[in-house]
């Protein structure tokens, strides 16, 4: 299917080929799906938002609820607002949401709807209920990626919601980025661990990870409640897990409501992890639970373990940056070459991050943003690499060049278990690197001459 | 009591409870969470299995990404569709046009993948900046030597189903561009089938023992020269009526080329399909070759279907496809099982469509048009449903009811098509029905009478 990927690198302005990003609006449907009894509303064409539950249903295996503006010709021309108010009283009556999360699309971006203003209509004209909310994020696809539709979102959670009311809680707040509904749960164990607590937004778990209960419950019980996002103004502080997804709304958050920000990389791997831990003590003032030494100590153990196995091979990595800079990070602790680092997200702050990480370990490695990966392939024809790790769109690189690959990150439509163990976190950390071994000592395996196969590893 | 949205009465219809009535063609109610998709969609899907032309979607990244290799439209050589190419439009492209970025990417993948021909797909966003689509193709068009055509797909520009003639529209213009020349009288096009899972080649297979000469598949493992000869066939079958039905009708129009509504999908309306081009032919060869492939066909399968009825008798099903026609060809194929089919929906079917659901329903049978999950969900648990057909966005929701599936869309694994395509169809429901994680699950946990009949 590659096959005609040239090895030649010729710069290109406009075209995208096997793309490493998808567009804002599914990014935003993601974030509001983690608030609680929050229906999201796609204002557009009826397709974007079949695309994107379908899409975000391969990648979770769950149902995904969401509504649309159903645009029309019409629309088009005069525009969506008399769409979007009829969706309101439509979903108000029929789905009775506590929070609809109205997200934008290039096409009503274009034509220029006016969201803040339709929806102080819906208010004035009372079609909004006692008590219930209506929120919205500006997510033209033709700007970012998902990951900016994400953090578009979250930070539209805040901007409508958030209050200050003078009074502290002791409490803090933690922005988990664009991860997984298992990420948001251990999460939320070391917050807990650590003695804090902490107000998690968005919290997708509970929500696409729910059990089999021979229901389909359209709000499952999950999610960050209004209650949460509007008493996150009276915590003692942010942590913002991923510069893309979470600082804007952390930042936000300082802005309206003097809640002191710290951003974060998401707690991926060893180092990065630490560092969300110290964040954590420092605003506990507790002292870190032997437990979690523990977990620490197992992963180093395991490291220490197998770390022949590891050094010096080579991995290209690709996805969304926030993952991408924590992993590749992981990467050159456990003391591997991230040779061909790339995201399709537009974004200079990844090159310079990742460069600054493997400088070291990998001097001369390929670092973009705003990239695909058509270039990444033919990285790879350039340079041959041990291990590729990315989403499931990787599986046509490692096919086509038969390299060993680790799935990881957005999508992931072909195997299961990313949404239920985290990849966060030490436990995470230890998962991460199960996967990495396992693919390369199963090549090892798979390569190695009869009498060089090795019963003991 | 089911609920259901006030304005969507008459898009549901519950038989024996009322006289047949059914609105439909109506445009989704805004705010609803619709199971529909786009033009867009529509086009995308059509013209996708044309596997050596080259597929580029203008626009901003999304439209690309989410039709990015997601059918199992299988292709016996050229890969190229199942690639994503995309403009990828960013804000100074909204603000002074995409025509140059169009231009660039088209001659750039032109040189590189020498396609036999390029489609072009507007999304929604073209049709609001005003790129002119059809001189970019047209210019590029001249300088490649191949026909570059512009798909007017624009997202909002109506249903799925506007997506289907707006694909028929730009297939025409490929049509009638090579010579016919050697095409036998016995020819047909077979419209409608995108092999998914390889099902084209199995209905292949049948014409060719048959003495048929197949022309152009359109669109499953198609290719731009077939296409360009189809209008030399003798005769056009259409399956999947919603898709193409456009196409036929503009064949006839335009070369006089007949057509017939034909389905693949159970023993009676495969068989029948193949009669009905035997008869049209009315060449004895021709019919006497039919019946021995249907004879042959049916007696490989026939022994083992039983079996997958004995322990499928009595069960009911759901189904909730694309397009209507299926669903009845589904309904007929359910009940060869012994299964019985207490809900039947669709997103884009006709009032004709649903009268003949009607008519060939039991009673109490729930026909829906442009259903939602709340509506589904409610429906699944009132009839109590052992099997659900139907697509992505409808398989987990089964799964949470703890009832089996089968997914007669984009994702099908198995061809379902032809006679062999019923056994996998009986293989595959009876594998889902008969799941032992059913009896894990809370709805047969609280069910134990029940559960204990299927013990035995």
């Amino acid at each position: 299917m590659l096959d005609l990927t040239p090895t030649a690198i010729v710069e290109r302005e406009a075209l995208r080929i096997n793309p490493a990003k998808t567009c804002q609006p599914i990014g935003a449907m993601y974030a509001a799906l983690g608030i609680h009894r929050c229906l999201p509303h796609s204002h557009g064409s009826q397709g974007c938002c079949a695309y994107h539950r379908s899409h975000l249903t391969r990648h979770f295996k769950e149902p995904v609820m969401a509504a649309t503006s159903s645009f029309t010709e019409g629309a088009s021309v005069f525009g969506g607002a008399a769409n979007l108010s009829q969706a309101i009283q439509t979903i108000f009556s029929v789905y009775d949401p506590d929070v609809i999360a109205v997200h934008t699309t290039c096409l009503s971006e274009t034509i220029g709807d006016d969201i803040p203003t339709i929806i102080n209509k819906a208010v004035e004209d009372g079609h909004v209920p006692e008590g219930k909310v209506i929120i919205h994020a500006n997510t033209p696809s033709y700007v970012g990626s998902h990951v900016t539709g994400f953090a578009n979102m979250t930070k539209g959670m805040v901007s409508y919601l958030a209050e200050s009311s003078g009074v502290l809680r002791n409490q803090i707040n933690i922005i988990p980025g664009f991860v997984e509904p298992a990420d948001m749960r251990e999460i939320k164990r070391l917050a807990e661990d650590m003695g804090a607590s902490a107000v998690v937004f968005p919290d997708t778990s509970d929500v696409l990870d729910t059990p089999q209960t021979g229901k389909h419950v359209f709000y499952p019980k999950g999610g960050a409640t209004l209650g949460d996002l509007r008493g996150a103004g009276d915590s003692i502080e942010t942590l913002a897990l991923g510069a893309f997804a979470s600082s804007s709304a952390g930042l936000a958050l300082d802005n309206k409501c003097r809640v002191p920000c710290q951003v974060l990389d998401l707690p991926i791997g060893i180092s990065a992890t630490d560092r969300f831990v110290h964040a954590l003590r420092y605003s506990t003032s507790e002292d870190v639970p032997v437990a979690l030494t523990d977990d620490r100590g197992r992963l180093i153990d395991m490291l220490s373990d197998m770390h022949q196995y590891l050094y010096d091979r080579k991995v290209a990595v690709f996805g969304d940056p926030d993952h991408v800079i924590a992993l590749t990070e992981f990467l050159v602790d456990l003391g591997m070459r991230p040779v061909h680092v790339l995201t399709g997200t537009p974004g200079n702050a990844f090159e310079r991050r990742v460069g600054e990480i493997v400088h070291d370990r990998a001097p001369g490695a390929n670092v973009r943003a705003s990239a695909d990966l058509f270039l990444l392939h033919q990285w790879i024809k350039n340079e041959p690499v041990d291990l590729l790790i990315g989403n499931t769109y990787g599986k046509y690189i490692a096919r086509a060049e038969d390299i060993p690959f680790v799935r990881f990150g957005f999508p992931i439509l072909d195997r299961i278990g990313h949404s239920y163990f985290p990849t966060v976190g030490y436990r995470g950390g230890m998962r991460l690197l199960e996967k990495i071994l396992g693919a390369l000592l199963d090549r090892q395996d798979r390569d190695a001459p009869e009498e060089r196969f090795e019963l003991v590893m | 009591m089911t609920e259901i949205l006030a304005a969507r009465a008459d898009q549901v219809h519950r038989k024996g409870a009322s006289p047949f009535t059914m609105s439909c063609d109506k445009e989704s109610l805004a705010g609803a969470v619709s199971q529909r998709a786009c033009v867009f969609c529509g086009s995308r899907v059509v013209l996708y299995p044309i596997a050596d032309a080259l597929h580029l979607v203008h626009g901003p990244i999304g439209c690309a990404v989410y039709t990015w290799d997601i059918r199992g439209a299988l292709s016996s050589g050229p890969q190229l569709h199942r690639l994503s190419f995309s403009t990828d439009l960013r804000e100074r492209d909204i603000i002074f046009g995409g025509e140059a970025a169009l231009r660039d990417s088209l001659t750039e993948l032109i040189a590189r993948h020498q396609p036999k021909a390029a489609f072009v797909y507007a999304t929604c966003i073209i049709g609001v900046i005003g790129d002119d689509v059809e001189a970019v193709c047209r210019e590029v068009s001249e300088a490649a030597g191949i026909p570059v055509v512009p798909v007017k797909s624009e997202g909002f520009r109506g249903t799925k189903k506007d997506g289907y003639y707006a694909a028929c529209s730009a297939l025409m213009r490929i049509v009638g561009t090579a010579d016919t020349a050697g095409i036998s009288p016995h020819s047909v096009n077979i419209l409608g089938d995108f092999n998914l899972a390889g099902e084209v080649w199995i209905i292949r297979n049948y014409l060719e023992r048959m003495g048929v000469e197949v022309v152009a598949n359109i669109t499953g493992d198609g290719r731009v020269t077939d296409v360009a000869r189809a209008h030399g066939a003798a005769l056009n079958l259409v399956q999947c009526s919603g898709s193409t039905i456009h196409l036929a009708r503009m064949l006839q129009d335009k070369y006089g080329t007949p057509f017939k509504q034909v389905s693949y999908f159970g023993i009676d309306d495969m068989a029948a399909s193949l009669y009905e081009v035997a008869a049209f032919f009315n060449d004895p060869q021709i019919t006497a070759a039919t019946a021995q492939v249907v004879r042959e066909e049916v007696d490989a399968i026939y022994p083992q279907i039983l079996e997958y009825r004995k322990a499928l008798t009595g069960k009911a099903a759901a189904i909730y496809v694309g397009g209507a026609f299926k669903a009845i060809s589904l309904v007929r194929a359910l009940r060869l099982l012994g299964m019985r089919t207490v809900l039947v929906g669709s997103q884009t079917g006709n009032t004709d469509d649903y009268r003949l659901l009607h008519e060939l329903c039991d009673e109490g049978t729930i026909i829906v048009d442009d259903s939602n999950p709340l509506e589904l969900s409610s429906f699944l648990q009132e009839q109590a449903v052992d099997l659900f057909i139907g697509g992505v966005k409808e398989r987990p929701i089964a799964y949470k009811l703890g009832v089996g599936f089968c997914d007669h869309n984009h994702e099908r694994k198995e061809p379902l098509e032809g006679f062999v395509g019923m056994l996998n169809f009986a293989r595959e429901v009876h594998a889902s029905v008969m799941s032992p994680v059913w009896k894990l699950t809370p709805r047969r946990a609280s069910q134990p009478a029940r559960a204990l009949e299927e013990e035995r």
